[in-house]
């Protein structure tokens, strides 16, 4: 039992990874009073940069800088679509999503002939698992051994990357003179252009946090998690991290919960399905329940969003272009 | 020239302008990937119209995109982003594929209404969903009806593999419909007025597609229901004080949406494969909205911007097929790039043209005004 929770705990970690830099990512976006549903696009994009980026130069870093590149540039086509041009934003982020999704499949068809994918990266080009200091020598140890060896060493440096970001999102938000400007400019942007400071350059400094975060999700999925890119690998990840952050009320540690939540439910699911169906045999078919199982994230996405936890309030000038004249 | 008229020709020349942009960087992408762009132009315009069997095929995909299209417009009309029309096509799909596998003995004038109302029912509760969530919850139809794509493929390869599958075939697919359930070919059709033509997947249901279109027209210009529809949509703080129901008409809208997504259905299962298959709607959900977006979410224009997906599709087909660094993907890229420029950066250049436009007008009402004394 003890083994069984280190290892679903272990897994959530891993799996979380992505959810948690996307949704720390729209916590920047949104508080600046910038929708973005564009996360999804992000991930997409970032993970086949940096497949692709890797396996160019051998250099998983390099990857994760390409990766964060293809984040930025994307925001900033959101920025200047929603933020200089004052166009529908909701639309702004479709578009973005729709674009990586068919540039991906295009570039990866063009470069590399494998059916949208991108080709194995080697050990050297991908981030492998470190172990901490000490974890071979405190493996013995009962409890904290386990916890410190097992669960929290031997990661790869993206997934204490994830980890370390939610505390400095909430720093920056809720402690920095910038976050104050960020919130001020989601909240009334109008008080804060009164103030002299530029509205709609704070926003494209949120923005540009945004897509580093979003692109680094991204590389998470095709240098950490998996070697290579698929197509569509992103498989609605961002909307779950969007809703995670909605659920969390745009607050970094709150929305870091429900990404874990989500993970803990893809793990569980992944380690329990054969027990499980083994168990539910002769009540419900084994399709049924796996299909159940599959579909229950986005099942559980829905009831987020329904406000069945708690009702969300988001940032009050949320979607509304800012302008001077008004 | 009258407002109205200077107003039109402003927004086709925006919308042109748009597309143009869009077409452009998708013309530097096939260049940066090494190939000629005039060249791919011509095998996607070939592709598209150069045979008649190529011209059957773009009217076919044209057939869907009016659907999905539709789909989209009348939620836009009411202030919603449906992009769940991928999951309701494939929901009301379903309903279309079960009411002929169930009524294969009955005759296609009495199962194809069954199938049209099946599909509305369906597609309709599966849109209808995130429209009560959004009135009644407030939460984001855009996020929502993602989900429910993502949960109506779910179910479909639960159904398709296990209950639907007959014994001892291996592909997830249903097995065919009768024959006297499909909906005529249009070869066929035309075989009735004693007109040759090549076969190909264009059925009946391209003039279904066209009664929509109308039905739509009329229903959200000159309906109570749709001016309702439109009044949410443009201001639902004045809808709530002129006494509509916010909510009763968001969830109106999103399954009117989802009614006509499901129609994909018609066209793809009942016309063309004879069998319910995995992922039949792929992709055309999304085309939707792109479709809508150019065609400035009035019929006349998704009828004109559906057909110029048939022909990127088929065209792009053809491409993909004659030149290898070219994949079908591009026509994705292109969808994107449309809903950027023409939806969310549509008044890019709008202020260029009002200002191109007044001065030509100005021209012609200089010349009207000059002419008569020369004349004289």
């Amino acid at each position: 039992m003890w083994t069984d929770i280190i290892v679903i705990l272990d897994a959530t970690f891993r799996i979380s990874v992505p959810f948690i830099l996307a949704a720390m990512g729209g916590i920047f976006a949104e508080r600046s009073g910038v929708i973005d549903f564009g996360l999804e696009g992000k991930m997409l994009g970032g993970a086949f940069v940096a497949a692709t980026v890797a396996h160019w130069t051998q250099s998983a870093w390099l990857g994760l800088l390409g990766a964060i590149g293809i984040g930025i540039v994307f925001s900033m086509m959101h920025g200047y679509a929603s933020v200089t041009k004052r166009g529908n934003q909701v639309v702004s982020c479709v578009a973005i999503n729709i674009f990586a999704m068919g540039l991906t499949v295009v570039l990866a068809n063009a470069w590399f002939h494998m059916g949208g994918q991108t080709p194995q990266l080697p050990k050297g080009a991908r981030f492998l698992p470190i172990e901490l200091p000490f974890a071979d020598a405190l493996s013995e140890v009962p409890i904290i051994g386990d916890i410190y060896s097992k669960l929290i060493s031997g990661h790869s440096v993206l997934v204490y990357i994830a980890f370390l970001a939610v505390p400095f999102t909430a720093w920056v938000v809720f402690k920095s003179s910038f976050g104050l400007r960020l919130r001020a400019t989601g909240e009334n942007p109008l008080a804060v252009d009164t103030t002299g400071i530029s509205v709609n350059k704070t926003r494209y400094q949120a923005l540009i946090l945004n897509g580093i975060l979003g692109g680094m999700s991204g590389a998470y999925l095709s240098t950490a998690h998996l070697a290579f890119f698929v197509k569509d690998m992103s498989a609605g990840k961002g909307y779950l991290a969007l809703a995670a952050m909605i659920v969390g009320k745009w607050r970094p540690y709150p929305a870091m919960f429900a990404c874990l939540l989500f993970s803990i439910l893809f793990a569980t699911k992944d380690k329990y399905q054969h027990e499980m169906q083994i168990m539910m045999q002769g009540i419900v078919p084994a399709h049924l329940l796996n299909s159940f199982l599959e579909m229950s994230p986005y099942i559980l996405t829905v009831v987020f969003l329904a406000g069945f936890v708690g009702k969300a309030v988001a940032p009050k000038a949320i979607g509304q272009p800012f302008s001077k004249e008004k | 020239m009258n407002e109205r008229r200077t107003e039109t020709l402003v927004v086709t020349l925006v919308t042109f302008t748009n597309l143009f942009i869009a077409f452009f960087i998708s013309g530097v992408v096939i260049w940066a990937l090494g190939e000629d762009p005039w060249f791919a132009l011509k095998t996607l315009l070939y592709g598209a119209f150069g045979y008649d069997e190529a011209l059957g095929y773009t009217l076919y995909y044209t057939t869907n995109f009016i659907f999905t299209g539709l789909a989209f417009a009348i939620g836009f009309h009411c202030g919603l982003f449906n992009i769940g029309a991928e999951g309701q096509a494939y929901i009301g799909g379903l309903a279309v594929g079960l009411i002929c596998l169930w009524l294969e003995n009955w005759p296609l004038w009495l199962v194809f209404p069954l199938a049209v109302s099946a599909s509305i029912i369906f597609g309709g509760i599966w849109g209808a969903i995130p429209g009560y969530l959004k009135g009644k919850r407030g939460s984001h139809e855009v996020v929502t009806t993602i989900m429910f794509n993502f949960i109506a493929s779910v179910i479909m390869v639960d159904l398709l593999s296990h209950v639907l599958r007959p014994d001892g075939q291996m592909s997830p697919e249903s097995r065919d419909f009768a024959e006297r359930v499909w909906v005529p070919q249009m070869h066929e059709i035309f075989e009735w007025f004693g007109i040759q033509i090549t076969q190909t997947p264009l059925n009946g249901t391209f003039f279904f597609a066209l009664l929509c279109l109308i039905l739509v027209w009329r229903f959200i210009w000159y309906t109570r229901w749709g001016y309702e529809i439109r009044t949410v949509g443009t201001n639902d703080t004045a809808a709530v004080y002129a006494g509509i129901s916010v909510s009763r008409n968001i969830i109106l809208a999103m399954a009117l949406c989802g009614g006509l997504a499901g129609f994909v259905g018609i066209n793809e299962i009942m016309g063309s494969s004879h069998r319910i298959m995995l992922n039949f709607q792929a992709g055309i959900g999304f085309t939707g909205i792109a479709v809508s977006l150019i065609g400035r979410n009035h019929p006349l224009g998704i009828l004109l911007a559906a057909l110029l997906f048939g022909i990127l599709y088929q065209g792009g087909a053809e491409l993909s097929f004659e030149v290898q660094a070219i994949d079908r993907h591009l026509v994705v890229l292109i969808q994107g790039l449309v809903i950027l420029f023409a939806g969310a950066l549509e008044h890019l250049f709008r202020p260029q043209i009002e200002q191109f436009v007044r001065i030509i007008t100005n021209v012609e009402k200089t010349e009207q005004a000059v002419s008569p004394t020369v004349n004289n």
